[in-house]
């Protein structure tokens, strides 16, 4: 199974690296080559330094194989974009885009873009806990 | 009408200060504090600060009302198309006119279906391609949204359509010659007008037929 990544931060590349060891092929695009040091040493998945945009990079990282593709660039409307384009004129089933922002997110999510919202996420994680220590105090005073 | 100008360089702060003018009512939005500082000794509650992209930002400049027209003309395309796709998906706003920047992702503003775009650097490409001689088919006119465009051709000599009447020519589906102009006088084209050395010839035709109808008109058949 073919997987495409666009964007090698934080993200991009734990989720290559995490992929590419269950077996995935995976291609990487990042804007900047000094993006191939966060996968590691002897990186064994493909690489291609340019813009998620540009449809050229698209192509030389096989998209039209690609049967899933997950868009974490460090701009949200550079994913929003992306992960559209690459749905709609790829026919791609799997599009994974992250979002930062939960108010476009959720925008996206229900136009039937396949979002995840880390800030979402941390603020119910975050909330969960704080609840959590509540009821723990409750708990222990009664 | 109300008009939201999303972006607040020299594009966005023209077209909001020409639009003022015109006695429109114009929110313009600009993101970089520096720039709306600037911004505001001109347009003072006119100007908001913030990023056009973000939802909350969009309301407080009354997108729910909706506007009759949003312009997102910012430096960034994405940006651009992010804000078209809110205004007309999210909040019916009737009419959304983007700035492209670079104009190899004018295909993705299509593909996304936010047509009405404004792209300078393909415009001064036309005027370029309008000046320079040498090409043989120039751009006159780009109907987007009706898939046509209009293209002027100079006939030399030895062309295989010189002598020729119209509706002798072997022209392809999907294209027609539409006027004749020789000596400075422009004539509308019919089937039995004939092309002449020296005409200048307008023709409307769908895109991607232009090598056919090249060879029709100018090249020799092979």
């Amino acid at each position: 199974m073919n997987v495409v990544i666009v964007g090698s931060g934080r993200v991009g590349s734990s989720i290559a690296k995490l992929l590419q060891s269950e077996g995935w092929d995976v291609t990487v695009i990042d804007e900047k080559e000094e993006a191939l040091n966060r996968l590691g040493a002897n990186w064994p998945g493909g690489f291609i330094v340019g813009h998620g945009m540009d449809t050229e990079i698209l192509h030389k990282a096989g998209i039209e194989d690609a049967d899933a593709v997950v868009v974490a660039t460090n701009g949200d409307n550079t994913n929003i974009v992306i992960g559209q384009v690459v749905k709609k004129r790829y026919a791609i089933d799997c599009v994974v885009v992250r979002v930062l922002d939960p108010a476009r997110a959720d925008f996206y999510a229900k136009r039937g873009m396949q979002t995840v919202c880390p800030t979402q996420t941390a603020i119910e994680s975050l909330a969960e806990a704080v609840r959590a220590s509540q009821k723990h105090t409750q708990e222990v005073s009664a | 009408m109300y008009v939201i100008v999303a972006g607040g360089g020299k594009v966005g702060a023209n077209v909001a200060r020409s639009l003022l003018r015109m006695r429109h009512e114009v929110t313009l939005i600009e993101q970089r504090p520096y720039r709306y500082e600037r911004l505001e000794e001109e347009f003072e509650h006119q100007v908001l600060l913030g990023d056009a992209t973000e939802l909350h930002v969009l309301e407080k400049a009354g997108i729910a009302r909706p506007p009759d027209l949003v312009l997102a003309v910012t430096g960034d395309d994405e940006d651009n198309l992010v804000i078209c796709q809110i205004a007309r998906e999210g909040y019916n706003v009737p009419k959304v006119i983007a700035r492209v920047n670079d104009p190899r992702n004018q295909a993705h503003f299509e593909l996304l279906g936010i047509n009405q775009t404004v792209c300078a650097t393909s415009n001064i490409l036309g005027l370029v391609e309008h000046e320079v001689p040498e090409h043989e088919l120039v751009h006159l006119l780009e109907l987007r949204n009706e898939n046509l465009e209009i293209v002027e051709v100079l006939i030399e000599g030895g062309a295989p359509c010189a002598g020729k009447r119209i509706d002798k020519l072997n022209l392809p589906d999907g294209a027609r010659v539409i006027s004749v102009v020789r000596g400075g006088v422009a004539q509308i084209a019919d089937g039995d007008t004939e092309i002449r050395a020296g005409d200048q010839v307008l023709a409307i035709l769908e895109p991607g037929k232009e090598d056919e109808l090249r060879r029709a008109l100018i090249k020799a058949p092979r």
